[in-house]
């Protein structure tokens, strides 16, 4: 296929499904389909930090908490300011707008969050970065239970729905991508160059602290975008869905998957999402069934299901050679 | 000044409490480097243990409400809260060091005793499953299905997260999801000490508390198993050619943790006697933050950390908002790792090459 044709061809066929999918697979399956397009793109970014770069972050819910606080509360309060600004646009136009400006908003604010966390606790190593990043998560957590303008415990009602499949996706597509290109760019071999080591990193003249912050915020910023997403599809914020659980849940996914490796991440976060749905049918035991699976794979299977295993040929060659991705 | 006595002597029991739970935090990452996330669930499951052992017949027609009876409870539900730590120590960690038996057997009986569970909820239906589980995976073993070794320490943390969710859903299954009230097993009393008037069940936590550490402090120091403890927790390698039987020392390990924590679980259910499946949660992570501040696998830390934990959770409620109490514990937490990066009693370490 020829390169240039990828995005609109993309584009096209997102259109299409975006039109006839929820006729298709259901409102359910429609649903799940959403919510494992926002998860895949969590675990892609999460995966450029822990997995690319070894820094061992467990706070990422935190971030996707402040781009889906940020965005829904930009649309909620600045609606008519901003259609004010457009009116010569039509109402479906306007929707566009809004949706990418409370993404940008979002992926702005979870890039200064990642900024400031960052900053400060990238000076600390496995698993007291770790402790670090899931407490910072937890504080803006509470903050945000505080703040009443957005809710606080209640939850935050009335956003309007503005994503759908085809937005989701759209991202999917641009995190990915944009991940990949990093992960091959000279700032990915210096990621992985601070992940395989740090020291020698440091005398071949990787500025290190520079790069985990800057892998770190870019992480941050998918996450925001993910939340916005997230916030402007189901119209419901409320701060228990950004629990440190659910920044666990998102690194179960990229460690099933396969730490390492974008596709890994992209089938983690698949295979954990669509298994919590299906494991309705076993009903209350459904996270028991989950939670035994869990640790039947990780003992079975400790690089994950992937591995470093990826879809390009070349580079599975050369990724045989290299030793097995390790943290902390 | 009072009512700051007062909120200090609130401060250092809850404080205790959590000391007890952040022991076995850090003494699990000194051996194993591994963050136990699970250990916070043996908590609850101590509590759980405790409840039902006062609640249960035998006490209720043998002893009355009496120190006697209360003491016994602590101590049968402490060694069945060692025995869970031993088993998750057995089926869950261990299986990626040392290959061990039977892994695939214990999990597909606890697989078969759910499916038993769900299509019938009665005994005979779970013992089925479970036994029908127990020959799958007796099997699947016997067909060359082995435990791969853990190549890095991520794959040991996801067993610990599995180990945690399956322990509050597995609690809400077989104790039931909703909240119980654990029984009084020592009377309150009021106690006047000067001016202050102190909570006798504060005291108890305090003195309990402190005699455990003690304890700790004596096995850890002067018994040979002790000994060996300390020796695995500086370099599990050069303990294992020592002659050292590594594997039983870390399952003594986890055995000693988890009973603190099952014990700092009854203590602090006398204080707020409302328990549940979930109670685990929050003071597990505090209790783990409060093991990282005092420098983690460091016993002295963990005991400190707890104190400043809880002193700080109790002041920020007395002088601040309720709501953000949880947070407070991170704050310091993070205060404290940007200036001492290794903890309050770390000690720097030099990176080698």
């Amino acid at each position: 296929m020829k390169r240039w044709l990828f995005w609109p061809v993309a584009l096209a066929l997102l259109g299409i499904l975006q039109v006839s999918l929820r006729g298709l697979i259901g409102a359910y399956n429609y649903q799940i389909l959403v919510l494992v397009g926002i998860n895949i793109i969590l675990a892609v970014s999460l995966n450029l930090i822990n997995g690319f770069t070894g820094q061992f972050s467990i706070g990422h819910a935190g971030f996707y908490a402040v781009g889906a606080y940020t965005s829904a509360s930009l649309v909620y309060y600045g609606d008519s300011a901003i259609r004010a600004l457009i009116p010569f646009l039509p109402s479906p136009a306007q929707n566009i707008v809004l949706l990418l400006l409370g993404v940008l908003a979002a992926a702005a604010a979870a890039g200064i969050a990642g900024l400031a966390v960052g900053i400060p606790s990238l000076r600390l190593r496995g698993d007291y970065l770790a402790i670090v990043t899931l407490g910072f998560g937890e504080i803006i957590r509470v903050l945000i239970l505080n703040i009443d303008a957005i809710g606080g415990s209640r939850g935050f009602f009335g956003i309007p729905q503005l994503s759908n499949f085809f937005w989701v996706y759209l991202f999917v597509l641009i995190t990915i991508v944009t991940v990949r290109n990093i992960v091959n760019s000279s700032y990915g071999r210096a990621f992985i160059s601070i992940r395989d080591d740090e020291i020698a990193a440091e005398a071949m003249g990787v500025d290190t602290t520079r790069f985990k912050v800057m892998s770190f915020v870019i992480s941050s910023m998918f996450a925001g975008i993910a939340g916005a997403l997230f916030g402007h599809y189901t119209m419901y914020l409320h701060p228990n869905s950004f629990q440190f659980i659910t920044s666990f849940f998102l690194i179960i996914m990229i460690v099933v998957g396969g730490l390492g490796s974008i596709e890994g991440s992209i089938l983690g976060a698949v295979l954990i999402t669509v298994a919590l749905e299906a494991l309705r049918e076993f009903r209350e035991f459904r996270l028991v069934i989950f939670s035994v699976l869990l640790v039947l794979v990780m003992i079975y299977r400790p690089q994950g299901l992937l591995g470093t295993w990826t879809l390009s040929r070349t580079r599975r060659k050369s990724v045989r050679s290299q030793a097995a991705p390790t943290v902390g | 000044m009072i009512t700051f006595l007062q909120q200090l002597i609130n401060g250092i029991s809850q404080g205790s409490a959590y000391a007890l739970i952040a022991l076995g935090y850090t003494m699990v990452y000194g051996v194993l480097r591994l963050i136990n996330f699970a250990h916070s669930d043996v908590y609850m499951f101590g509590a759980f243990m405790g409840y039902f052992i006062a609640n249960s017949r035998w006490i209720q027609s043998n002893f009355e409400t009496s120190p006697l009876s209360a003491v016994l409870v602590m101590l049968v539900s402490m060694a069945l809260s060692a025995g869970l730590g031993i088993l998750i120590e057995r089926f869950a960690y261990r299986p990626g060091r040392s290959g061990t038996r039977f892994t695939l057997a214990f999990w597909f009986g606890i697989l078969g005793a759910s499916g038993g569970a769900l299509m019938r909820s009665s005994l005979a239906s779970i013992a089925l499953g479970a036994a029908a589980g127990i020959i799958i995976g007796v099997v699947g073993e016997k067909a060359g299905l082995r435990p791969v070794r853990q190549g890095s320490r991520l794959g040991l943390l996801i067993i610990a997260i599995g180990v945690s969710l399956f322990l509050e859903n597995g609690g809400q299954q077989a104790f039931g999801a909703d909240p119980k009230f654990f029984p009084e097993i020592i009377p309150t009393t009021l106690l006047d000490v000067g001016p202050l008037k102190v909570d006798s069940q504060k005291l108890i936590v305090l003195l309990v508390s402190i005699v455990l550490m003690l304890l700790l402090n004596f096995i850890v120091h002067y018994t040979k198993t002790g000994k060996a403890m300390r020796a695995v927790s500086f370099n599990l390698n050069t303990a294992k050619l020592m002659g050292i039987n590594t594997d039983r020392i870390i399952a003594f390990t986890f055995a000693l943790g988890s009973a603190l924590a099952a014990a700092g679980g009854m203590l602090v259910s006398l204080l707020y006697p409302k328990i549940d499946p979930l109670m685990g949660v929050m003071p597990g992570l505090k209790a783990f933050v409060a093991a990282v501040l005092g420098g983690i696998g460091n016993i002295t830390g963990a005991m400190l950390g707890g104190l400043i934990v809880g002193l700080a959770e109790v002041m920020s409620v007395a002088y601040g908002k309720s709501t953000y109490r949880d947070a407070i514990a991170f704050v310091i937490l993070v205060v404290i790792l940007l200036l001492k990066p290794e903890g309050l009693t770390g000690k720097g370490t030099v990176e080698k090459v």
